[in-house]
């Protein structure tokens, strides 16, 4: 009986979830990019897929419609030979008598290795967590976090800036709506652990007022934010803002805000270009300059499926 | 029928009258050491016996929600947690605001025989915040207070009203005070924490801003206005200018204010998730030390039960509210007085002579010929909260497991033994 508890205890902790950035420490992160590396290769060749994750179930469960972050999961999953199972579970499930406990046991009876989960409320990933056995992956809840975006950007910066030596001394802008945005949270969460300075930009209605992180800095200026930055992210433009009140008009947003010519000239020179996308070409971003050459914005979307691949591989066959 | 409780300290709000038997008869308290025949006896010593406390403010979700809780496991529950009279919200499906509707909860409340209930009825139709219900027909059918709780009333206009019409009756507005468009979605109070969490925040701005309208209100017409649950330090320190400038308002604050804070939502737990929203440990310490200034005229359980299945859903959609009736006073009294911050008389006045002066309702003493419902504690052992044995229907707790001190082990209404804490 003793040794039954103990063992579970061990499991237990020894389980790995991606709920947030804020549990991972640099090294692990680190060493999740070089994972990603080798992935990268495995969708260089010409039969993109190997074996490393036969015998696994990955269910994806996303309560909130994505179809792009669905695909990039499933295809990292069933690149690795992962079997793939999908839920597309509505929102709340009460109303048919059936609580977001009882949707999560009924899907656990097919008995998946790891969930990808995505949810319009923050912390649904952690209560889930509390009621299975399998290991979770947060692909996104409310406004909270979104960390597999988080490490494809940091993980795209690092591989495609000029010179790269390191996060540290580096300065990452994020212009736009960082208060609602959970592409932006994971991110400042993410480039400060590794040691870059992170500068949020916005209207003030849109940004934090107060925040617990060290190295990183709050403005309502963008000449100020973009300055000396090596990446400059924006961040799509919910049209729903405007009528929340938030926001007085688009033209006077475009006016203020919007990532242009003469505001990515206060930037490094070698500056990358970042938008987790869909992009809102014109608002938040001058159109010619999504599609310049500082633009990684296609590379984001491509480096999608091989650091997913390395999150998936780390957490259900961990590092060797 | 007479019954004797042996060798207790005898102990109400105004007096401490030491050890004594203490003797009720036909309902009533007889008196203290008097010998002779009883039906009953009780050896209580090393226990405390006092009045049965009050509270204003509790969900008993009948008619129509009987899946959370019904008058029989919420009047058990309250007598089990030493309440020997509570005030029933309004906010049932349908909602209380009927005459008839009133009378029917009276007699059912009699029939199941534990803690007294006193309904309280709606403000408005429906709680819907459009048409006034028939004060005077609900008070007559035995309503004592008129209440939206569970939704602010939104329409200034419309609480002006209610206010003007329910001064000449008498009757008690109480208000559950958060502006709604301020206080939009929010799920938890917003600051700090809800920005770490992700979290749509309510800001402690939606409850000064509502208070200090319904004090405006209640000095403007004079009606006799009860501020439920204050949760914020704006919020309390606009009551207090208020009753600085004499308006006739009254204060309420509740265990779970009082004792928790927005940090509990760090787990994403729902059972946390109450109206208004725990908030910072800076209100906590003020809403403590308006405790200790007297300015808070009593505590309300907001005892608020839902079904587990309704808590284990996301953070949005799941209920607003915490049961918390049977384990109110022994968190208090483990919170406030075991921590030297509070005198045992002046938590009991919270509970007894507080909550009996805002219904002008007789003060509860331990005096011969008063009715007797009391409450025998024992103050000096500790026990876990074991939510599994609530008689609530809710049987799951914020503090289950928790080790507190000075739980009710028997409660007495009308005389009668209506609860016993088995050991
Ligand atoms: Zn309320």
């Amino acid at each position: 009986m003793m040794s039954t508890v103990a063992a579970t205890e061990t499991t237990l902790t020894k389980k790995r979830h991606l709920l947030d950035l804020q549990d991972w420490s640099a090294e692990e992160i680190l060493a999740l990019f070089d994972t990603s590396d080798v992935m990268a290769q495995v969708m260089q060749r010409t039969i993109k897929k190997v074996p490393a994750l036969q015998g696994f179930t990955v269910g994806t469960l996303f309560f909130e419609n994505s179809t792009r972050t669905r695909l990039s999961f499933e295809r990292a999953a069933r690149a690795q030979s992962a079997d793939v199972i999908s839920f597309a579970a509505g929102g709340s499930s009460m109303s048919k008598g059936e609580s977001l406990k009882d949707t999560l046991k009924t899907i656990d009876a097919m008995q998946s290795d790891l969930y990808v989960v995505r949810h319009a409320v923050a912390g649904v990933p952690y209560q889930l967590a509390k009621w299975t056995d399998a290991i979770i992956v947060n692909a996104g809840d409310g406004r909270r976090a979104h960390p597999t975006q988080a490490l494809l950007d940091a993980y795209t910066f690092s591989r495609e800036f000029n010179g790269f030596d390191g996060f540290k001394g580096k300065k990452l802008a994020i212009i736009g709506d960082v208060l609602h945005s959970r592409v932006a949270r994971s991110n400042m969460t993410l480039w400060s652990k590794l040691g870059a300075e992170v500068s949020l930009c916005g209207p003030s209605t849109v940004l934090p007022k107060e925040l617990e992180f060290a190295g990183v800095a709050i403005s309502d200026n963008i000449f100020e934010a973009v300055e000396g930055a090596h990446a400059v992210m924006t961040l799509r433009l919910q049209k729903e803002r405007m009528q929340a009140g938030l926001l007085p008009s688009i033209a006077e947003y475009q006016t203020r805000y919007q990532l242009s010519e003469a505001v990515m000239r206060l930037a490094h020179p070698e500056a990358l270009i970042m938008h987790p996308g869909p992009i809102n070409r014109d608002v938040e971003i001058a159109g010619v300059l999504a599609d310049s050459e500082r633009s990684v914005i296609e590379k984001q979307v491509a480096n999608g499926v091989p650091v997913r691949m390395a999150v998936l591989y780390t957490l259900l066959v961990g590092k060797k | 029928m007479r019954t004797v409780i042996k060798n207790a300290r005898l102990l109400d709000s105004e007096a401490d009258y030491g050890l004594n038997d203490l003797y009720l008869k036909d309902g009533l308290i007889e008196g203290y050491n008097l010998g002779g025949e009883v039906t009953e006896g009780d050896d209580a010593a090393g226990k405390t016996v006092t009045p049965a406390f009050i509270d204003l403010h509790t969900h008993l979700r009948e008619p129509g929600q009987e899946v959370k809780e019904d008058l029989c496991s919420g009047l058990s529950a309250a007598a089990a947690g030493g309440f020997g009279t509570v005030i029933s919200m309004a906010n049932t499906n349908p909602t209380v605001d009927e005459p008839g509707l009133v009378a029917d909860l009276i007699a059912k409340a009699k029939a199941v025989g534990q803690a007294r209930l006193k309904p309280a009825a709606a403000l408005s139709h429906g709680l819907k915040g459009e048409l006034l219900t028939d004060f005077a027909a609900l008070k007559t059918a035995g309503a004592v207070m008129i209440t939206d709780d569970g939704i602010p009333v939104a329409d200034s206009h419309l609480m002006r009203r209610a206010c003007e019409y329910a001064a000449p009756l008498g009757l008690i507005i109480q208000t559950h005070s958060e502006e709604p468009s301020l206080r939009q979605n929010g799920v938890m109070n917003e600051g700090m924490v809800s920005q770490r969490l992700g979290l749509p925040g309510n800001p402690s701005s939606a409850e000064a801003i509502m208070i200090y309208r319904d004090c405006e209100l209640a000095l403007m017409t004079g009606a006799r206005v009860h501020i439920a649950h204050i949760s914020s330090r704006r919020g309390m320190q606009v009551v207090e200018w208020f009753k600085e400038q004499g308006a006739p308002v009254t204060a309420e604050v509740t265990p779970q204010h009082l004792t928790l804070t927005d940090e509990a939502l760090a787990g994403f737990d729902p059972i946390f998730k109450v109206a208004p929203p725990l908030r910072t440990q800076e209100d906590v310490d003020y809403l403590r030390d308006a405790l200790k200034r007297g300015v808070v005229d009593n505590i309300g359980t907001d005892h608020a039960p839902h079904t587990q299945a309704e808590k284990e859903q996301d953070l949005v959609a799941a209920p607003f509210g915490i049961a918390n009736i049977e384990l109110a006073f022994a968190l208090l009294y483990t919170e406030l007085v075991k921590t030297g911050e509070l005198s045992l008389v002046d938590l009991l006045k919270l509970l007894q002579s507080g909550p009996a002066r805002i219904m002008n309702w007789p003060t509860p003493k331990l005096k011969p010929g008063q009715v007797a419902d009391l409450v025998v504690l024992e103050l000096e052992q500790s026990y876990p909260v074991e939510a599994a044995n609530f008689k609530s229907k809710a049987k799951f707790s914020p503090w289950d497991g928790q080790k507190l001190t000075g739980w009710p082990v028997a409660t007495f209404i009308g005389g009668k033994q209506v609860f016993q804490r088995d050991s």
